[in-house]
């Protein structure tokens, strides 16, 4: 529906838009994101041409937007601007009915439209038809702000960070309002944001931006799973840890890394009075130069154990290893299956880094699903 | 007494005319220098200059196009008066915010609905301003008008300083004081109200 080549805009010796390449498709909810100064603005502007790019161009309807009067392209744009911009001259019910007049509908069209629309947004018409903006909270002014872009029903609709300055809960229930305002009608809607929850919330798809490059374009979830820049990756914070972890965890993040290692020429008794000392079961048996030999169970020594002998002797292999690196569903497997009830997590040079036991692991992914935990 | 009554209402109508007339050139020059990039200093330093000619002198010369009487006062008043209304109107053109010229335009108006739709009634509060100015200097500057042979309040101070007739002199004064400060007050009040409601 609204496709970008190779769009390009310098002010200056600045590159503001940057060779973008773009497509939206009907009935399409974008997000336009990114950090301050990206771009957002400009490229939106660009589609009702309140800026003109210096080369590439913008096709909507299969129509090179050059080609039609910009006057009549922009009726059939709804437009949101960032700062609410409703004219303090006119009324609320005249500031809706804009567009419609300058398309000549008729007086009871009109009517009914103002009406309509105020219902939508709990706004009685009685109450508030014949205010002006002045007379309106920032919440009810970002409102009228919307509607006014829905006003003469265009098909697509931009929106310029809609609903910056709102608390929280007014917030929510206009994000929620205008994504059911889409659904319904259909709209193909292009909306500014810097922030990243509101993004995940009403997109389809999200289209990331950085200095006037477009970084990624996915679904809020696609997104998620592979943000593809590390800037997107602070941008999504948050969400990161909820619901990305899973995907990104290796086998360090789920062990302990404080264990108890012996050489193999520690003496079997002096193997047993270290575990009874600190209450363990088994213990790591390291070569001299600190590499992995095995592991070596009390149970074992007990049963094969001479006094004054090497505990070399009585290392068994059978305990599950694994790379610090390696995926974390890799070594919630080997667990699962270890004989021994942990898995051994090596370095890259082979010497032990620590080791994953069902606590260790229940432990990180609490972590993982509620944040860092106290206890 | 009668007398005086007809020509305060002269002098005020002679006023009113040149004001009238100087509202309706002075936003149309105000939004040509507004429109226009390199006319807009040409048209302000032109409307300036015209101010500083002292009066007698403009009217002099305006006489020897017009000739004696009301027409030449008139003219010489709807000069004096563009300053202040062409100014005020191009300051309150440039001074809309340009987030709100945007939206004008985003919403798909053309350039003369953005005018007469959003621009000219955000500006009106300052070009009115600007008109009462232009009124209340006018009201003073037509008793010259005597001079070139033109009626109003002129006449009796004029006449007064001849014959050296203090009270003649005061009679003619006092009503052109009480006008100025009648319109004075009264456009002041509109004026407040159109800021008030312009926010
Ligand atoms: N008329 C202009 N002349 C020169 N530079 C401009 C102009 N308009 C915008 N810019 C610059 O272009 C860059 C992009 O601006 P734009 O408004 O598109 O950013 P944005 O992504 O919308 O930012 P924000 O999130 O702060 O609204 C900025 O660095 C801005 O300073
Ligand atoms: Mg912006």
């Amino acid at each position: 529906m609204i496709q970008f080549r190779n769009v390009s805009k310098r002010y200056g010796k600045k590159t503001i838009l940057d060779n973008l390449t773009l497509d939206i498709k009907a009935g399409e909810f974008v997000i336009l994101i990114g950090p301050s100064g990206c771009g957002k603005t400009t490229t939106l502007k660009t589609i009702n041409r309140l800026i003109e790019p210096d080369s590439g161009e913008i096709i909507i309807d299969g129509k090179d937007i050059t080609k039609v009067d910009p006057v009549k392209l922009r009726r059939t744009i709804g437009y949101v601007i960032q700062q609410i911009g409703l004219f303090p001259n006119m009324t609320v019910e005249q500031n809706i009915a804009v567009v419609p007049k300058l398309l000549n509908y008729s007086k009871e069209e009109i009517d009914a439209i103002v009406h309509r629309l105020l219902e939508l947004v709990n706004m009685p018409y009685e109450e508030n038809a014949k205010k002006y903006p002045s007379e309106l909270s920032g919440g009810q002014q970002q409102r009228i702000g919307v509607l006014r872009a829905l006003a003469a029903s265009p098909p697509i609709v931009l929106m310029d960070e809609p609903f910056g300055a709102l608390d929280p809960v007014t917030r929510d229930s206009l994000q929620e309002e205008v994504k059911k305002i889409q659904k319904k009608l259909g709209k193909t809607i292009v909306f500014v944001t810097h922030d990243m929850d509101e993004a995940i919330r009403l997109a389809d798809t999200i289209v990331f931006m950085n200095d006037g490059k477009v970084l990624q374009v996915a679904s809020p979830e696609e997104m998620l799973q592979n943000p593809a820049d590390p800037i997107i990756k602070s941008f999504l914070g948050k969400h990161m840890n909820h619901e990305n972890n899973a995907a990104n965890l290796v086998a360090s993040d789920f062990m302990r890394a404080k264990v108890l290692t012996v050489p193999k020429t520690k003496k079997t008794l002096e193997c047993i009075e270290l575990m009874s000392r600190r209450d363990v079961s088994s213990l790591i048996v390291v070569e001299e130069d600190d590499t992995y030999l095995g592991t070596v169970s009390v149970d074992k020594i007990r049963a094969q154990g001479k006094a004054g002998k090497e505990i070399k002797e009585l290392v068994t292999v059978e305990s599950m290893t694994v790379t610090r690196n390696s995926n974390a569903q890799e070594a919630f497997e080997l667990l699962i299956a270890s004989p021994t009830g942990y898995v051994v997590v090596l370095n890259d040079d082979n010497t032990v880094a620590g080791l994953i036991t069902k606590t260790s692991m229940a432990k990180a992914m609490g972590e993982a699903l509620w944040g860092e935990m106290t206890q | 007494m009668a007398d005086l009554f007809f020509l305060t209402i002269e002098h005020m109508v002679l006023v009113l005319i040149a004001i009238v007339i100087s509202t309706a050139f002075g936003i149309l020059l105000g939004i040509i220098s507004y429109w226009t990039p390199y006319l807009d200093k040409i048209i302000l330093w032109t409307v300036d200059s015209l101010q500083t000619i002292p009066s007698l002198a403009l009217l002099s010369i305006l006489m020897i196009f017009f000739g004696l009487g009301n027409v030449t006062l008139i003219v010489g008043l709807i000069l004096y008066s563009l300053l202040p209304i062409v100014r005020n109107t191009y300051i309150g053109l440039t001074g809309v915010s340009p987030h709100l010229k945007d939206a004008a335009k985003g919403m798909g108006m053309s350039k003369l609905q953005r005018m007469f739709k959003v621009e000219l009634p955000l500006s009106f509060p300052l070009i009115f301003s600007g008109i009462k100015i232009a009124t209340v200097t006018a009201l003073s500057i037509a008793v010259i008008g005597v001079l070139i042979g033109s009626g109003g309040l002129g006449y009796p101070i004029y006449r007064g300083i001849q014959t050296m007739n203090f009270s003649a002199i005061i009679k003619g004064t006092i009503p052109v004081v009480i006008m100025a400060v009648i319109f004075d007050f009264f456009m002041s009040k509109i004026e407040q109200k159109l800021v008030a409601r312009g926010k």
